[in-house]
């Protein structure tokens, strides 16, 4: 829990005139797992998207393995190839078969020979329970195997840090722990992970930090057992107690 | 329950076959009505031999199929040609980057002008204007600068049936292939694009119908082809039966084609509800 | 149509002729005596056009208006700034000159417009009678009824000068060579196939403008027109025209004549051809052709 790999430094993000992110710091160290928590609106997805260099930032820094990954003029490219994301509703290319889906990338970015993208893409389906889904197309998918193809695509660039946003907001009840399960097996693993969740359950068994954030801000960084049992923020609270309601 | 329903598919299907019935009959006295009054109009038998003259067609039909293999020709090779500089143009107009303002206007600036000016001017402008400028044979012939007018005009309208298949294809799909990673072009080439293609594939079936037809505007600066030779026998014979004969053979390409456009339509609009 | 039509209710007369539709034929008929009667004693007085324009009564379209039809636009040297009622150029004056022998003076004359395809369509038609060099063909009058010819056209190369450069002659064998360019509406295809069989097929277009563009634009070489147009071209929409040679109007083969073109069994046909035969015979028509088209002896004719 030493090495720091991602260091978040004042990020500031507007879109038109609506600030969105209003000055965040975070650091995240090798095989740390953080929680994201808070609102919708609360700039959660904004956040995921400015790491994974979707969005330019207006303001701040960036800092991946020691470098300043934000500045302006750097192809983005081998960023992204290294910090994987994962989106709420899957965006799987639907013209694709899911080993198609998850081998485009590896294959235009890497020069290795294709038997073994291929060989890397099927231990991945096989080690997430998909070995038999490799063929279809993802309209012949649930949401949850869906989903999973998603995150092995994703996984298939072997990044370095992996970022989820809402993986399971879109899903059915009972297709969410299917998906969940992939994300203990990445945890085990050591995978250093950002979530943007709203499974408290599944936050406070897994995470390392959680951090609740609320109008752009983070206004509460703590242990979950801290966070979740103890928060300090009366925001936080009501935010609990609105989500454990349901 | 059970038995309202199927009462209710028992009256469903009275009312289908009902419906059939009446649509055959009312078929059938229609064409029944006309091939019993036309004939007996006062004019009909100078119209007939004017323009359904059997002998006549008998006689020019096999130079006015000759004469097609022309059209056909033109057609395939302004096929590939017009694919390519649609795609390109359709991508130009797709640029972002500040750096490629240019292209985008100068695509926008293209698909205005040629989709605005009628074909038939493009082809005298092309056919007769750019051979004018002195070029040499073979390189004025009026198959050549034809062509490129009628890949200009087709271009243009194709390029902007891809910008509407890119337009389609969500923003998601494109932010996607970046987050893996992938470079713009990749993104576009392996995620926007066959998706796109694949949408707009009836539209470009119509478009080609469209094409087969206006390749006939090509007799305008001198090829020989169907509708020319027809307007031949018509001026030597003073007889339109010709005309007839070509029509003929166009719709024997065109309305299979056009069936087919509609049929890939209605299956898209099936797969998309 | 078995019922006359309302134009000729009346003949020439005001009178009221008291007639039902069934007995139109006849009341005509007994009126045209009548007045046949009267009128050729009137003749005598007034000269032979009156007995012209008796033959012309109740056959026209208006009563009493002869409705022509030419081209639009119309060509010099047939019409002038695209203006028949002028009466300037050949097949205006000729228009008024068959009018006037017809009976018709010149402000019941009315000019209409039509196309070719119109003209040759069955049907009933806009106007009396129609020239614009219609060539005279057994298969088109299967369709519609041509009077006596007014002209005899001879049909002339016209070539650009670099054709002539590049040794270019007046002779079948050096004409076989050139790539070809026709107007595809006229009978000079034929014309071409038949005694020039060129080695290369010919290039075809709409009308002489298009023809003449062509040329300029070095797609063809030599193009086919009857000798006035010929010239035409070649002196004033070419700048460097040249009018190769020609097939003399009096050749025997595939003789090309322009006729009035009119609706397939037109009663007027026969008063025009009379009107044709005496403006041929009195000298007036080789007048307007002596007055609007070129001497045409400076061509040489083709070997």
């Amino acid at each position: 829990m030493s090495l720091v790999k991602l260091q978040l430094n004042n990020l500031h993000k507007s879109f038109g005139d609506i600030e969105v992110l209003k000055g965040i710091d975070l650091s995240i160290s090798e095989g740390e797992m953080v929680c994201l928590i808070g609102s919708s609106g609360s700039g959660k997805s904004t956040l995921l998207r400015c790491i994974n260099l979707l969005e330019p930032i207006d303001q701040g820094e960036i800092v991946f393995n020691g470098r300043d990954i934000s500045e302006p003029g750097l192809n983005p490219q081998p960023v992204r190839q290294k910090i994987g994301l994962v989106f709420q509703s899957f965006h799987l290319f639907p013209h694709m078969t899911a080993l198609e889906n998850v081998m485009l990338a590896p294959k235009r970015t890497s020069n290795k020979p294709r038997d073994e993208i291929r060989s890397d893409a099927e231990r991945l389906f096989a080690k997430f329970g998909l070995a038999d889904r490799m063929e279809h197309y993802p309209d012949q998918l649930s949401g949850g195997q869906q989903q999973r193809v998603a995150i092995v695509r994703a996984l298939a660039m072997k990044p370095q840090i992996m970022l989820f946003d809402e993986v399971t907001s879109a899903l059915d009840p009972e297709l969410i722990e299917e998906v969940l399960d992939v994300l203990r097996q990445l945890r085990r693993q050591g995978m250093t992970m950002i979530l943007a969740t709203h499974e408290i359950g599944f936050a406070r068994e897994a995470a390392d930090t959680v951090c609740m954030l609320d109008n752009g801000k983070i206004i509460e960084k703590a242990s979950p057992e801290k966070l979740f049992s103890d928060p300090s923020e009366a925001r936080t609270r009501q935010f609990l107690s609105s989500v454990l309601k349901r | 329950m059970e038995k309202r329903s199927t009462a209710r598919i028992a009256f469903e299907k009275k009312q289908k076959r009902k419906g059939v019935a009446i649509a055959t009959l009312s078929s059938a006295l229609l064409i029944l009505a006309l091939i019993i009054l036309i004939p007996r109009t006062p004019g009909w038998e100078k119209v007939q031999s004017s323009f359904f003259n059997s002998d006549i067609l008998i006689k020019t039909f096999p130079s006015l199929l000759k004469a097609f293999l022309v059209d056909i020709a033109i057609f395939l090779w302004s096929l590939p040609a017009i694919a390519i500089l649609g795609l390109l143009i359709a991508l130009a107009r797709d640029q972002k980057a500040p750096a490629m303002f240019p292209l985008r206007i100068l695509g926008i600036v293209y698909t205005d002008i040629f989709r605005g000016v009628p074909v038939i001017l493009t082809i005298f402008l092309i056919g007769f204007g750019i051979p004018g400028l002195g070029l040499p044979r073979p390189w004025n012939s009026p198959y050549l600068w034809g062509t490129v007018a009628l890949v200009l005009t087709y271009s243009a309208y194709v390029a902007e049936i891809i910008r509407s298949g890119i337009e389609s294809v969500h923003e998601s799909q494109r932010g996607a292939g970046k987050s893996l990673g992938l470079s713009e072009a990749d993104t576009m080439r392996f995620i926007v694009l066959p998706q796109a293609l694949r949408r707009v594939v009836p539209a470009n079936m119509n478009m080609l119908v469209a094409l087969q037809k206006d390749v006939a505007l090509l007799s305008f600066i001198g090829p020989v082809e169907i509708l020319r030779q027809a307007g031949v026998h018509k001026s030597l014979m003073a007889n339109f039966t010709p005309y007839v004969g070509a029509a003929l053979i166009f719709l024997a390409v065109t309305v299979p084609a056009t069936r087919y456009a509609d049929y890939l339509l209605a299956k898209q609009h099936r797969e998309r509800s | 149509m078995t019922l006359q039509p309302n134009n000729r209710k009346n003949g020439l007369s005001n009178q009221n002729f008291p007639y039902t539709h069934t007995t139109a034929k006849t009341a005509v008929s007994t009126l045209k005596r009548t007045v046949k009667i009267a009128l050729t004693g009137i003749a005598l007085i007034f000269g032979a056009n009156a007995y012209a324009a008796e033959c012309a009564a109740g056959k026209t379209l208006k009563e009493g208006i002869l409705t022509i039809a030419t081209g639009n636009p119309a060509y010099f040297p047939w019409v002038m700034d695209n203006d028949p009622a002028s009466g300037n150029g050949f097949e205006a004056a000729v228009a008024y000159a068959v009018a006037e022998q017809m009976g018709f003076a010149k402000e019941n004359v009315e000019w209409t417009s039509a196309s070719f395809d119109e003209s040759i369509q069955p049907g009933a038609k806009n106007f009396d009678f129609n020239l614009q060099q219609f060539s005279i063909t057994e298969e088109r009058e299967k369709v519609v009824d041509f009077s006596k010819p007014y002209y005899s056209a001879a049909m002339a190369v016209l070539v650009r000068k670099s054709a002539v450069d590049n040794g270019a002659e007046a002779t079948v064998t050096s004409l076989k060579e050139l790539k070809w360019g026709i107007d595809a509406n006229t009978t000079a295809l034929k014309m071409l196939q038949d005694n020039i069989q060129p080695n290369s097929d010919p290039l075809l277009y709409d009308d002489n403008v298009n023809v003449t563009e062509a040329m300029k634009a070095n797609q063809i070489d030599a193009a086919l027109f009857d000798l006035p147009t010929a010239l035409y071209l070649g002196a004033v929409v070419l700048d460097d025209g040249v009018v190769l040679g020609q097939f003399p109007a009096d050749r025997s083969e595939t003789p090309d004549q322009f006729g009035l073109l009119m609706e397939e069994g037109n009663e007027l046909k026969a008063c025009v051809d009379e009107a044709i035969d005496a403006i041929t015979a009195n000298g007036t028509l080789a007048g307007i052709e002596s007055e609007w088209l070129q001497q045409t002896t400076g061509v040489p004719l083709i070997k």
